[in-house]
């Protein structure tokens, strides 16, 4: 798609405003609609978007290889290990009653943490997944 | 008429021989659930329906296509078997939701239990105004768990089936595989 320059300068100006309204997403989750599978779903469309029109050799000189797949699991590390800390602090796996002072400042981080660890897992399986088919060459 | 519009797209996906016009229709099928879900007033069901189904899922089956060939091998065998069991199993459905309460009735199953302690005790508990999110990540923070296990699962998966291993040699790729040392993983 090198020839293609309305589309080349149409997604350079649109992929900033993509990402960041994945990151509202993410993070006004809490206030309305919306959430980690959400946020990370529009997070990897922006990634995507300039894989289609760069192609993918470029995207992946962006976000290689390596990086998703340690986001990939990263991800799911963070949901279960913010489980595992609610026993270190005293509480069930998964409890945020005890992450701090109070139980709502505890619910707060524990929804903030789990919510951004099922984003980073969407968003770095659906970038890997998109990949993996578009670099296929056969 | 959504829901007739939505009948009329999956007709189409149905009839048609054209998978990149199939692709296309079972986007607007997401839109168009997802616009149903808008007016059932369920919004984050209809973000996570618009953004995954009409969005991303769309652009899978496109690269899938792209792998695979945009035309669907004509059926020879009779479907008249899998019509009768189709049938069956719909008006087995329909026949279910006859004993279903109306919808909104507040004396739902679904309007009583648990639903009112949620509304009620969620303001204080977890202090959070979406209670949509207080009740996906911190009630029933186990299911969500579970979910985003099962999206990293999908993952491996494709990777295991579709992605470049290190040291595998493809017919295809040997080429390139030679010439970055076999570490061109995509």
């Amino acid at each position: 798609m090198n020839n293609h320059s309305i589309l080349r300068v149409v997604s350079k100006f649109m992929i900033p405003f993509i990402l960041l309204f994945a990151l509202y997403v993410q993070f006004h989750g809490d206030f309305g609609p919306g959430g980690g599978f959400q946020a990370g779903v529009i997070f990897a469309a922006a990634f995507i978007l300039y894989g289609l029109i760069y192609g993918v050799e470029k995207a992946r000189k962006v976000l290689p290889a390596t990086a998703t797949r340690i986001l990939l699991a990263l991800g799911v590390l963070l949901y279960a290990g913010t489980g595992l800390f609610g026993i270190f602090m005293g509480g069930n796996f998964l409890d945020f009653n005890v992450l701090a002072a109070t139980t709502v400042g505890g619910q707060h981080l524990g929804i903030l943490l789990v919510e951004f660890g099922v984003g980073v897992t969407v968003a770095a399986t659906m970038v890997t997944i998109f990949f993996v088919f578009a670099g296929q060459d056969f | 008429m959504i829901l007739l519009l939505m009948a009329a797209a999956a007709f189409g996906i149905v009839k048609l021989r054209n998978l990149f016009a199939v692709v296309m229709l079972s986007g607007i099928f997401s839109l168009l659930a997802a616009s149903l879900y808008v007016h059932l007033t369920a919004v984050d069901v209809a973000f996570t329906e618009a953004s995954v189904g009409a969005g991303i899922s769309t652009l899978l089956l496109l690269a899938t296509i792209a792998i695979t060939g945009e035309y669907e091998k004509k059926n020879t065998t009779s479907n008249f078997i899998p019509l009768l069991i189709v049938v069956i199993t719909g008006v087995a459905l329909i026949y279910g939701t006859l004993d279903m309460p109306l919808y909104g009735a507040a004396d739902a199953p679904a309007n009583v239990h648990l639903i009112p302690r949620f509304i009620e005790q969620s303001g204080t508990e977890i202090g959070i105004p979406n209670i949509v999110t207080s009740v996906l990540a911190s009630y029933r923070s186990y299911d969500t768990l579970g979910e985003t296990v099962v999206i990293f699962t999908a993952a491996i998966g494709v990777l295991v089936l579709l992605g470049r291993g290190r040291n595998r040699w493809r017919p295809g790729i040997a080429k390139d595989a030679t010439t970055k040392n076999g570490e061109n993983e995509i």
